[in-house]
């Protein structure tokens, strides 16, 4: 079958939900591309509650969240089901489904396609392939969704908030966490997390340290685990033996930029402060992008993205200048790496160690903000009013403030 | 006159995602005597529960039976001590509800006398 659209969304997670409800609003014509048979994508398993404060205003959980976004698409046609194979220069996008292969002509196309989680296999640990290593993601679906329990005894390899959530998640389901082990030496995660997912439960944090080795035959039975020295090489006579069956990965999360290979990535979509990829008519939003913090940002980004392609598409927002965005001193990542300085841009920050205070500086604009207990995982955000035209870069820069006083 | 036996505690509020640094001072009776850090009045009250009996929302799931899938997930409307989780969890893991069910059903009405409901976060279709 024939398609044709004003602007196709590929993936109907938060930020696709959100990219198809914002261009449809605008009042153009959409259609969702989604691999399942539902939309929601990873929420649909993150059943813990701290999602949609500032988006939805409400504390809600994430089926919960995916619900009240899926509940605005009710004219948006999705079709389920549906593996993209190929998107073509000439804005033909081409999927397959049950029922065979199709094509969409499109004018616009926002990429909303998620993350996927880095392997254990990825990581240079020694010790065979065996049964009980699990990705944080896996795992959790196994138990939230499909009523299986990976294993009796676990440690947990990485403490990014997947990885802190999940260790709350084993306790609760009675399968006992041994450790948290986290290569940097402050916890990967939201300081929230770290408190009602660890000590709530009295489980350890070991910071600076990793898993060296697995042993077992066919199942795991062994993890040995050390302190590493700031080169991330263990410290020998420093290691700890922890007899189980289950080790839980959270290493990390990559952005899925595919099929799309001819837009410029750096892992992700590099995307300007209105969504627009190197390739006028294709936007991205979320975690193909930047892996962000909160699924609230993920779905204002995904609005955005939305609504210029829209605008695009009805031919009222074409590609202007584009204002680099330069990582100055001890900035980690900021996104996105365009500005178009004629639009309102919200710039997302992560410093690259960790501050008491720290002063946020976007040079040549006159913008400082504070932020007290700076650290690499928490995302910092910086709005940014449109701005004159004639600068040609703009540099973002963190710094300890130091006070006047002391 | 401020005696030597005040405590103080460094908690991170978590009834929001900003997780502020909440610093509280009191006395060994309870007995509040400033808090500092926190962004808004929840922090505030986040603090002085935390001393004495910390509260949290339990998220789990719960079994299905005819729905399109095997669990729906569950949460306490509000948060409940934490000292009754593992009571809570053995209630629900003997629980099986029957599809349809839709966000927001009522499970359990005060659950445990706490006051809250535990309330169903996903809608299960039944099959
Ligand atoms: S004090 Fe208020 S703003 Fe800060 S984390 Fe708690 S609820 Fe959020």
């Amino acid at each position: 079958m024939k398609y044709k659209t004003d602007v196709v969304v590929i993936g109907g997670g938060a930020a696709g939900m959100a990219a198809a409800y914002r261009a449809k609003k605008e009042g153009v014509d959409v259609i969702l591309l989604e691999r399942d048979e539902d939309t929601g994508g990873v929420l649909n398993q993150c059943i813990h509650n701290g999602f949609g404060l500032q988006y939805f205003r409400k504390d809600l959980t994430g089926p919960e969240f995916k619900e009240y976004a899926k509940e605005r698409l009710e004219d948006i046609e999705i079709l389920f089901g549906t593996y993209v194979l190929e998107v073509r220069k000439d804005r033909t996008i081409v999927f397959v489904d049950k029922r065979g292969i199709h094509e969409i002509e499109t004018k616009a196309l926002v990429m909303a396609t998620g993350a996927r989680e880095r392997h254990f296999n990825s990581l240079p640990v020694p010790g065979k392939r065996i049964t009980g290593v699990f990705t944080a993601g896996l795992a959790q679906r196994f138990i939230n969704l499909e009523n299986l329990k990976p294993g009796s005894k676990a440690v947990i390899l990485g403490s990014g908030d997947i990885g802190l959530i999940m260790a709350r998640r084993l306790t609760l389901e009675g399968i006992k966490v041994e450790a948290v082990l986290e290569i940097m030496p402050y916890p990967g995660g939201l300081e929230r997390n770290v408190q009602q997912c660890l000590k709530d439960f009295d489980i350890p944090l070991y910071l600076s340290h990793t898993v060296t080795a697995i042993e077992g035959d066919r199942r795991l039975e062994k993890v040995i685990a050390a302190q590493v020295d700031y080169k991330w090489d263990p410290i020998p006579g420093t290691e700890k033996e922890f007899e189980v069956d289950t080790l839980i990965t959270s290493v990390g999360l990559i952005p899925q930029t595919k099929p799309v290979d001819f837009v410029e990535t750096d892992p992700g979509f590099l995307v300007s402060n209105t969504n627009q990829t190197s390739e006028d008519w294709i936007f991205a939003a979320g975690n193909c992008t930047v892996i962000f913090d909160l699924v609230d940002y993920v779905a204002k980004e995904g609005e955005k993205a939305g609504k210029y392609a829209a605008l695009y598409a009805r031919g009222e927002y074409k590609k202007g200048k584009k204002v680099k965005v330069r990582k100055g001193d001890n900035i980690g990542i900021v996104h996105p790496v365009y500005i178009d300085p004629t639009q309102e841009s919200t710039l997302y920050i992560r410093v690259s160690r960790v501050f008491d205070r720290a002063s946020i500086k976007v040079l040549p604009l006159d913008v400082e903000v504070i932020e007290d207990e700076a650290r690499p995982p928490e995302m910092i955000v910086v709005k940014l009013k449109p701005f004159d035209e004639n600068i040609d870069e703009i540099e973002v820069m963190a710094d300890e403030l130091i006070s006047k006083l002391g | 006159m401020s005696s030597s036996q005040n405590l103080v505690k460094e908690l991170t509020c978590v009834r929001c995602p900003l997780g502020c640094k909440v610093k509280i001072e009191y006395t060994e009776e309870l007995e509040v005597l400033n808090v500092s850090g926190n962004k808004c009045p929840r922090g505030r009250e986040y603090a002085i529960q935390e001393i004495s009996d910390p509260h949290r929302i339990l998220v789990t799931s719960v079994k299905v039976k005819k729905g399109k899938y095997l669990l729906a997930s569950v949460k306490t409307t509000d948060a409940i001590p934490l000292r009754l989780f593992d009571e809570a969890m053995k209630i629900i893991e003997k629980l099986e509800i029957e599809a349809p069910v839709k966000r927001g059903d009522i499970i359990i009405k005060n659950f445990l006398e706490t006051g809250t409901d535990l309330i169903v976060t996903r809608s299960v279709e039944r099959l």
